[in-house]
């Protein structure tokens, strides 16, 4: 005869144990949706060839202005951010170690940058480019784009780097070496599966962020010969044509899709890969 | 440099939309709701409700959402099952939400259109609050689930041992020893949600229905503060005062945002003293 307790027991496991599957199933079949759809629609075409006649009506065509944008946006702002992130990350953990509530303080207004919703940073973008004169551009978009990496980027090698045993620091120090040497040559390394899963990481954001190119980026049928064009990406070519009532139009956002969650993925493995390969050279 | 952003973002911002404020005051413009650009009327009272109600409606779906798989995956099942779940998770996490969007066009607006709303009696296409508050939950709950399973890791395990030992059953050790110690944990990760899920722009925009009116009921269209912003910069350069508008919109989703983050970020440096 089981007691109160041990329906009460027994019923909570199903249902905690029944909530976590159907949450994963559900995100799963995001994804599944989304590849019945853009499956379909994707050919040879669809991925080299840029809209024609005007990426709203015209029917012909495929998104390579979207997915040369996207990938030119992308690579420009993670590595923009990765250059502001790297040292700031090692300057935090290595010239500021014996500050702790500076460390904190860092920390913590990075965390609140992670917070500001990308749409406030498309604002933002687009006040500073009205004020000195930039066109909606690839430029504004990296631009915009690398201030919202640059705290995710920033934060994620400092969770690796903080994690480094200090011993390792005070060791450097002893041989003689500077703080420049410390920072590049033995943190650098001992932190690289991390360093680079951030790196990823960031594309990752970069590449699927919508509300942050919006104003900055801009939207163009072609793909862009200079940082001072407008650049289609890949989020709004969704966008943009998934409201148009034309089906091959509307293929052509489902396509897109489809190329953008395969990117976000294929990342996102890579970066577990890489970060499982590199970490053998570490000294534990 | 970095450091000052946030303080550079509240400056531009801050900047940009002062040619309105200095016409209006801020109550009126909180608390009005005549919207009309062209004559230069900006009420931002059905935008804020909006966002308000739409958020809202993702909590309440985030609360059972994220409570019970963390507790599911922190107490119950195997740490092999654990460790494979924090990488699904984060793969989804992952997903843009310009991606749920389409989901939310393709399954949930049909679903609250065709299904949900004649079972409550109303006639809409589904393009409603309820609708965006739904994939906006979808959208924000990895993230949820993430720092909750943070949350839950930091109990100590000699409390658990020490109820489990008195002779209670897991679940007993979960409701009265690790809940009541997770609280303020929990509270943060929602309030860092309900802050993400305020701010989220895309995934809503495209279910919501952008209907600059005070919504009645869950079955109403909405147009939250996000969506207005990203919806019309096209034409806010053509209409006087209507940048420095979308401007001050922007402005009040940051001090939200904000105002959200620092109590949440207090509430986890208090607990990790403890």
């Amino acid at each position: 005869m089981a007691s109160k307790k041990q329906i009460e027991e027994v019923f909570f496991k199903w249902l905690s144990a029944s909530f976590t599957y159907g949450l994963v199933a559900l995100l799963l079949f995001i994804i599944y949706e989304i590849f019945l759809k853009g499956i379909p629609a994707l050919s040879w075409q669809m991925l080299t060839d840029v809209p024609q006649g005007g990426f709203y009506f015209g029917k012909e065509g495929g998104i390579l202005n979207a997915i040369v944008g996207s990938f030119y946006l992308a690579v420009g702002a993670s590595s923009l951010a990765f250059c502001i992130s790297l040292p700031m990350a090692l300057f935090l953990n290595i010239v500021l170690v014996k500050y702790k509530s500076v460390q904190n303080t860092f920390r913590f207004i990075l965390d609140l940058l992670w917070g500001i919703p990308p749409i406030v940073y498309g604002a933002f973008g687009f006040a500073i480019m009205i004020s000195i004169g930039l066109q909606t551009s690839l430029l504004a978009g990296i631009i915009t784009v690398t201030f919202l990496i640059s705290p995710i980027m920033i934060r994620s090698m400092d969770e690796v780097i903080r994690n480094i045993p200090p011993g390792l620091l005070e060791a450097g120090y002893s041989l003689g070496a500077t703080r420049f040497e410390v920072s590049f040559k033995i943190f650098f390394k001992q932190a690289l599966p991390g360093i680079v899963t951030a790196f990823l990481l960031g594309f990752g954001k970069g590449i699927g962020d919508t509300a942050s190119v919006l104003f900055t980026a801009g939207f163009t049928d072609y793909v862009p010969e200079s940082l001072m064009e407008p650049a289609a990406t890949l989020p709004l070519a969704i966008f943009f044509q998934l409201s148009s009532p034309i089906p091959e139009v509307k293929a052509r956002a489902y396509a897109a899709a489809v190329v953008l969650i395969v990117i976000i993925l294929f990342v996102s493995i890579l970066s577990r890969v890489i970060a499982h390969r590199f970490s053998k050279n570490i000294i534990k | 440099m970095v450091l000052l952003l946030p303080l550079f973002i509240l400056l531009g911002l801050l900047l940009k939309s002062t040619p309105l404020i200095e016409i209006k005051s801020i109550t009126d413009l909180l608390f009005s709701s005549d919207w009309h650009p062209t004559r230069s009327q900006f009420g931002f009272l059905p935008f804020i409700l909006s966002s308000v109600y739409v958020s809202l409606i993702g909590l309440c779906i985030m609360l059972p959402l994220g409570i019970f798989p963390a507790i599911y995956l922190t107490q119950f099942a195997s740490s092999k099952f654990l460790s494979v779940m924090r990488s699904v998770i984060d793969v989804l996490a992952g997903i843009p939400s310009v991606i749920h969007g389409i989901w939310g066009v393709l399954i949930i607006v049909p679903l609250v259109g065709d299904f949900l709303a004649p079972v409550f009696g109303k006639d809409t296409a589904g393009y409603t609050i309820l609708a965006g508050g739904i994939v906006l939950s979808v959208s924000v709950i990895p993230f949820v689930l993430n720092m909750l399973l943070e949350v839950f890791r930091t109990i100590p395990i000699e409390l658990k041992e020490a109820s489990l030992s008195l002779g209670t059953t897991y679940w007993e050790t979960i409701k009265k020893v690790v809940l009541k110690k997770a609280l303020p944990g929990i509270v943060a990760a929602y309030a860092l949600g309900l802050s993400r899920a305020f701010g989220e722009t895309i995934a809503v925009l495209m279910v919501v229905g952008n209907v600059a009116q005070i919504p009645s009921g869950v079955f109403e269209p909405g147009y939250p503060l996000s969506a207005l912003i990203a919806n019309n910069y096209g034409e806010m350069l053509s209409i006087p005062m209507y940048d420095a508008a979308l401007m001050f919109a922007a402005l009040l989703l940051f001090v939200v945002v904000f105002v959200f983050n620092l109590l949440a970020r207090f509430v986890i440096s208090k607990t990790e003293v403890l």
